[in-house]
């Protein structure tokens, strides 16, 4: 996975020699597939905390979210195309947010919005998962705490950009990853584990009992 | 007033209650405790282990099995009515010889009096984690006790559906705010993240538990109106 290279020739072109009043657009099929579907992303707001209401800031007029073609939240996943996780996601909410990732039809994309969906954040507790990928595949991290509009706009502009590398050719992105059927997860457990390590001061403060 | 019947409105202030005021100058430790301390030491001897006042509050230590009684007084009582239970909960504090403390949160309204009743449960392994329901008495404790025994594993006897509230049902890591459970919980990431996904919430909370069907009488008249029109309802 990963991106490929921007195609260099990705501009329409028409030509002038074919006389007044006809002309012709040359494009590349995907060039025009992917220009459709990255400026006509529907999100499906999925805000559990703090970052929700930063999302629903980049929504509103002043930032405007409706600028990138995502003037329709999509309530409802089955008409979704982006999933926006904005906020912490306990362990009771993982069936439901792998759910809602799985009714989402292909093409769909994932953004992590704001420190806990991507990592847990501050909530290293029995209560919070460490990061959403653990759970759903993700294509776009927002850092920030929670991020401010202007961060989760570049995040959409950077998913826009992804959208816009994808080939026709290369359908691997859009393979429908299957959980292992034993445990339910889409990566490795030791691969989980060793992803939630404690690091900093945080090492300090558990499993001793008092 | 001999003869005219006094008309009580629920919350509404007793005629003799004192007017409301906001306290100034509270010591720490001591100050006049709640007239419903005395009451209590009065009506169930032997019951009431000791009284302490904490900044103006009154904190009444009773026996665990004599609760259920008392709170049933306190709120049928005609001097006392403390129609309002605002919080059920424990505490567990680090040192391990000290006892675990469930804690009723009581407000009289028409007193304005404000009562907190705590039971000592200690950590002996004799005693049992298990204290009487007040369901019977405020529907509100419903919720707050689950909510008690979720965290701290303190079970109420008498109440109608003692399950967890805050984690999933299948939960059986133990009880997390308890002092010996690591904040990480027991369980490695891995593992909490398979069980969570495993938990399968659909399996208890069904479509058909959660259509309107069933509470379709209790619906607004504008809306019963609407649905029966022929309006989808989302499903």
């Amino acid at each position: 996975m990963g991106l490929t290279a921007r195609p260099s020739d990705n501009l329409a072109r028409q030509d002038p020699s074919a006389g007044a009043g006809e002309s012709w657009v040359a494009t590349r099929l995907d060039f025009l597939v992917n220009w459709g579907r990255a400026g006509s992303l529907w999100p499906m707001p999925f805000g559990t905390a703090c970052c929700a209401i930063e999302f629903m800031a980049t929504a509103a007029s002043r930032f405007d979210l409706a600028r990138f073609g995502m003037e329709r939240m999509s309530f409802s996943p089955r008409q979704a195309d982006v999933l926006i996780c904005a906020g912490r996601v306990p362990f009771k909410l993982a069936p439901v947010l792998r759910r809602i990732w799985q009714q989402m039809p292909q093409p769909k994309w994932c953004i992590s919005m704001g420190a806990c969906a991507s990592s847990g954040g501050m909530f290293d507790n029995y209560a919070v998962v460490q990061g959403i990928d653990t759970i759903i595949p993700v294509d776009v991290y927002v850092p920030g705490c929670p991020p401010r509009p202007e961060g989760l706009l570049y995040g959409i502009l950077m998913l826009q950009e992804k959208v816009k590398r994808e080939r026709m050719s290369d359908t691997s992105l859009r393979n429908e990853m299957d959980p292992d059927p034993k445990s339910g997860l889409y990566i490795p457990a030791q691969a989980i584990d060793e992803l939630s390590e404690p690091f900093g001061n945080s090492v300090h403060q558990t499993r001793s009992g008092l | 007033m001999s003869g005219t019947p006094i008309v009580v409105i629920p919350g509404s202030a007793a005629p003799d209650a004192p007017a409301p005021a906001t306290p100034r100058h509270l010591p720490n430790r001591g100050g006049p405790a709640n007239p419903s301390a005395d009451a209590l030491k009065a009506k169930f001897a032997g019951a009431v282990q000791r009284v302490e006042v904490i900044w103006g509050e009154t904190s009444v230590y009773v026996e665990r099995l004599k609760l259920g009684e008392m709170v049933q007084w306190l709120h049928d009582d005609p001097s006392q009515r403390y129609d309002y239970l605002s919080d059920v909960t424990a505490v567990e504090y680090r040192d391990p010889e000290q006892p675990i403390e469930v804690v009723w949160h009581l407000r009289s309204l028409p007193y304005r009096r404000f009562l907190r009743l705590k039971v000592d449960l200690p950590l002996d392994g004799k005693t049992p984690l298990e204290v009487p329901s007040v369901w019977g008495v405020y529907k509100g404790a419903d919720w707050m006790e689950r909510e008690c025994y979720d965290m701290f594993g303190i079970r109420f006897a008498g109440h109608p559906d003692l399950r967890r509230i805050l984690m999933w049902e299948q939960y059986h890591e133990g009880f997390p705010l308890r002092k010996d459970f690591p904040l990480r919980g027991r369980f490695s990431r891995a593992e909490q993240l398979r069980q969570a996904l495993a938990a399968n919430p659909e399996a208890r909370y069904s479509m058909e538990e959660l259509t309107v069907a069933q509470a379709f009488e209790d619906l607004p008249e504008a809306m019963r109106k609407r649905l029966l029109g022929g309006e989808r309802t989302g499903e």
